[in-house]
């Protein structure tokens, strides 16, 4: 993308007025999207965006600019506004030699899906809306949604850091709306993996279709969630929200630097019940929050938070790690080449228990059995969360039994972790999720046994 | 229709959108969405500059209709190859769409735009060290503001100063320009072992209506007034929202009055025009031409002239809001509610909702409550609101509402009701209309009988 040379010209602008450390990230994006609703394919859209975001640290100061003039000149401008931005004491080094890696993440895009003919991918999407709307009448409406990008980005810094990244996701949505008596009630699936349009060789989209339109279709009989706390048992795949939400942001490490996490202070402390270990994995192979490198250039890895109940490790990016003298977690990144970095989760997930899932069920006598949830919200200084169930049951008698209109859970994230009491044997992966952040959205993939939390909190509007 | 772009720069985009739109085929129609922005970031930690980040972007969303099929693709540069890329891609993606007879660019309807332009030069000019020194006092106000106050997660000084232009070969000429700044700051207190946030936010045209004490006062108390909150038992409740909250409510009701949900039967209110949806107290309407609105505009994402469109009037719903394509399908005009970016299609949406003055202020409403719950804030709207079904259900934290006072604070709670009940369940609207950062304009709202999930 950029010459090494530029590079190391530019790297010595930025550091020229006393940097004590500068970086290059640098970006080209493209993207492909298709969209059917109301029984018509609507639009194919493409997109391409390109830049460079440079950032100089003096102190405790960053200055950050981007550009989308990749040129030399273009990247030398930048690299004066944000040596500017973060004027040191005087000039610093500014001779960079970079050495250059080489990124991998083990298995290797299969067809990208730049080189497959748009037709293929519209003719997916009509193939989803037509399995939808024959599962019954009362399957109203039908959205489909297929997505792919290409991210190639390059990082390169004053540490002589210089690696490269080729990235290709896909991504795959039906969402159908069923009109019965009582109103309309929706049902989603997603599906969505950092390879190519091998994807479809993985998942039938009439399949899936399906499962949206069931969704949407059970709902229509579902009754007012209960208000109040009761055992909520979490589906396989279902539910990595939870830890998203419960403990994951809670111990990314900027917001523990600032005194804004309830995990802070806490690592070596038994914060959960035993039994549950909870790991962020960047490696995890085809998995939408799979990373070769974070957007700082530091290779992904396989980080234990949380092992059997007790709190290992924060999850670290580079200027986080750089304070405290140790190393990145690969945990930096970044929605685009606008942004600065931060810490971030990638693929986070608990490690499977021993039971059966059929008993963790059997052995609740009254409760709610959420197969799928929807997205979740932590306030991480008081470690409150709420996450959205969108596929959930009653269960009476140890046996699931009615299904229940949409609604919120709320509960604490250190109680809660203390209160799962039960993990089957059963781990999958969830569907794909973007993670908001200071404004900021990335791609994160998150993963769950069934398990049993023995009291939660159920917004919904029965008594 | 004549129309003089604002400034020397929004006609330079003009012309390039206009040159894009020239380049229409025969039986092609070719619209070109272009804009820039400059801007900057400040945020302030512990006394000192976090970061600061300043940069130009800028980008161009080009649509091609031909035949009835819409194609679209956009880039984020404006140099002149990747317009011709961009371009090229749009038109390659026409033909994948399946024909719809109502698909198509605006055309001029003869609506004037009403005239308007806050634009003010000194957002862009101010010198960067004045930026710095405002997030700084910021921070330091938060930081003084009570003696429980341990930090400041971050305080932030932002503004931007931007220009778009929209230009068809239908004949759609429309170009215009804003400027803001704003600053937040999210405040941590802690006592004992608990801790809490708080967030205060101020907004303004002009670098002068920055109102900082305001902001940090607003952090403070909300970060101080929660010590010992917890959840309390599950019953039904009456909600006060202030104007911000209560704002929240409006945007969802408005959210689902878009032509485009109504026509592919995504609203729970799409066959209720002219019956009463809501309380006799709500009125509601959608108004980029009140230049009250820090989201008023001269034009809307396709071209045409922002206007007045009344939603709910005395609580019987009047209309949807409609863009051209929607509009054609529906057989009305476009209410010129095209809202986008450069990376997307047009669609219909809320530009600045107003919900018209009642009567009282928030503390004359509060003291009307015997038991209820004041939100401070909402949490999970995007996983516990459905906007088809029309399910909400929100984890909130507050402060409990005895014999019209605020008394205890609770968390860890939820409240639940569906849209379409909290609607006729209004039984206060106050006088304190407040213009928000995001556009909207609204008062105090009080709501009965929703389902409070607790302990």
């Amino acid at each position: 993308m950029i010459e090494q040379l530029v590079l190391e010209e530019v790297l010595g602008v930025a550091m020229r007025t006393g940097g004590e450390f500068a970086e290059v990230f640098a970006e080209d994006r493209r993207n492909a999207s298709a969209v059917l609703d109301d029984g018509r394919v609507e639009e194919l859209t493409s997109g391409r965006d390109r830049g460079a975001g440079i950032r100089v640290v003096v102190g405790d100061t960053t200055g950050f600019a981007h550009t989308a003039d990749l040129t030399e000149a273009g990247l030398i401008a930048a690299a004066e506004a944000a040596a500017a931005a973060a004027r040191g004491g005087g000039g610093g080094t500014n001779i960079v030699a970079l050495d250059r890696r080489s990124a991998s993440r083990g298995y290797d895009i299969e067809t990208y899906p730049g080189d497959v003919p748009k037709a293929r991918k519209v003719e997916l999407l009509g193939r989803a809306n037509d399995a939808a709307r024959a599962v019954g009448g009362a399957i109203s409406q039908v959205s489909v949604s297929y997505g792919d990008n290409r991210r190639h980005i390059l990082v390169a810094n004053s540490d002589g850091l210089f690696v490269e990244d080729d990235t290709v996701r896909t991504f795959f949505a039906v969402s159908c709306v069923a009109t019965g008596d009582a109103g309309m009630q929706t049902g989603r699936e997603s599906v969505g993996h950092t390879i190519g349009f091998e994807m479809f060789d993985m998942y039938d989209v009439d399949q899936l279709a399906r499962n949206a339109a069931d969704r949407a279709l059970t709902k229509l009989a579902a009754r007012p969630a209960p208000s109040g706390q009761m055992p909520v048992v979490i589906g396989s795949g279902g539910g990595g929200v939870l830890f998203h939400e419960a403990c994951g942001h809670g111990l990314e490490a900027d917001l523990v630097a600032k005194g804004a996490s309830v995990f802070r202070g806490r690592v070596g402390q038994q914060v959960a019940s035993k039994g549950v270990t909870v790991v962020d994995d960047g490696t995890m192979e085809r998995e939408w929050g799979n990373i070769a490198v974070d957007d700082e250039g530091n290779p992904a890895q396989r980080n234990v938070l949380i092992e059997d109940g007790v709190l290992t490790d924060y999850m670290w990016d580079h200027l986080r790690a750089r304070k405290e003298g140790r190393r990145s977690s690969g945990n930096g990144r970044r929605q685009s080449y606008q942004n600065l970095p931060m810490v971030r989760m990638t693929n986070t997930y608990l490690l499977a228990g021993e039971e059966d899932p059929e008993s963790i069920i059997a052995s609740t006598p009254k409760g709610v059995y959420v197969k799928h949830l929807g997205g979740g919200q932590v306030n991480t200084a008081t470690g409150d969360f709420v996450f959205g169930m969108t596929e959930a049951y009653l269960i009476e008698d140890g046996k699931i039994t009615e299904p229940l209109r949409e609604g919120n859970l709320i509960g604490n994230g250190p109680e809660v972790l203390q209160r799962i009491d039960a993990l089957g044997n059963d781990f999958a992966m969830g569907p794909p999720g973007t993670c908001g952040k200071d404004g900021q959205g990335v791609p994160v993939g998150d993963g769950v046994p069934t398990l049993r939390v023995s009291s939660l909190t159920i917004g919904g509007t029965a008594a | 229709m004549s129309f003089e772009p604002p400034d020397q720069e929004s006609a330079d985009l003009l012309a390039l959108a206009q040159s894009v739109a020239a380049k229409a085929n025969a039986g092609e129609q070719v619209e070109a969405f272009v804009a820039r922005s400059s801007y900057t970031t400040v945020r302030a930690h512990g006394g000192e500059v976090e970061s600061f980040t300043s940069a130009v972007s800028a980008g161009i969303g080009i649509r091609v209709v031909s035949d009835h099929r819409q194609g679209f693709a956009w880039a984020g540069t404006l140099e002149a190859d990747a317009i011709a890329d961009a371009l090229a891609e749009a038109r390659d993606n026409a033909p994948f769409a399946e024909p719809d007879e109502w698909v198509g660019l605006a055309e001029p309807d003869g609506i004037v735009p009403v005239p308007f332009d806050a634009f003010d030069p000194s957002v862009a000019s101010m010198p960067a060290s004045q930026k710095i020194d405002l997030a700084l006092e910021l921070e330091r106000m938060v930081r003084d503001g009570d003696s429980r106050i341990t930090g400041v997660r971050v305080a932030t000084f932002s503004d931007s100063s931007s220009r778009f232009a929209v230009a068809t070969s239908t004949g759609i000429a429309g170009a215009g320009r804003g400027a803001w700044c704003s600053m937040s700051a999210l405040a941590l207190a802690e006592d004992g072992d608990e801790t809490y946030t708080g967030g205060g936010s101020t907004v303004g045209f002009r670098p002068e209506d920055l109102d900082l004490a305001e902001a940090a006062d607003d952090a403070v108390l909300r970060a101080t007034r929660l010590f010992g909150a917890k959840p309390v038992p599950s019953q039904r409740v009456t909600i006060i929202l202030e104007p911000r909250m209560a704002a929240t409510i409006a945007s969802l009701l408005g959210s689902t009055l878009t032509g485009e949900r109504v026509l592919k039967g995504r609203s729970p209110f799409g066959d209720r025009i002219g019956e009463a949806i809501a309380s006799p107290m709500l009125t509601l309407v959608d108004d980029p031409t009140d230049h009250r609105s820090y989201a008023a505009d001269m034009f809307d994402g396709e071209g045409l002239a922002c206007r007045r469109n009344q939603l709910v009037v005395d609580g019987v719903l009047q209309g949807f809001l409609y863009d051209s394509a929607s509009g054609r399908r529906a057989g009305r005009p476009s209410t010129g509610s095209a809202v986008r970016g450069v990376s997307s299609t047009p669609a219909v949406g809320c530009q600045a909702l107003a919900v018209a003055p009642g009567a009282g202020s928030f503390d004359s409403l509060l003291a009307d409550i015997d038991t209820g719950v004041y939100l401070q804030t909402m949490t999970g709207l995007h996983s516990g609101v459905n906007l088809v079904s029309g399910d909400i259900s929100v984890g909130i934290e507050g402060l409990m509402v005895r014999n019209g006072q605020l008394a205890e604070p609770v968390r860890e709670v939820t409240i639940a009701s569906t849209l379409q009940r909290m609607l006729l369940d209004i039984v206060a609207i106050g006088a304190d209309v407040e213009w928000l950062p995001g556009g909207t304009g609204c008062p105090t709202m009080v709501i009965a009988d929703l389902s409070l999930g607790g302990s």
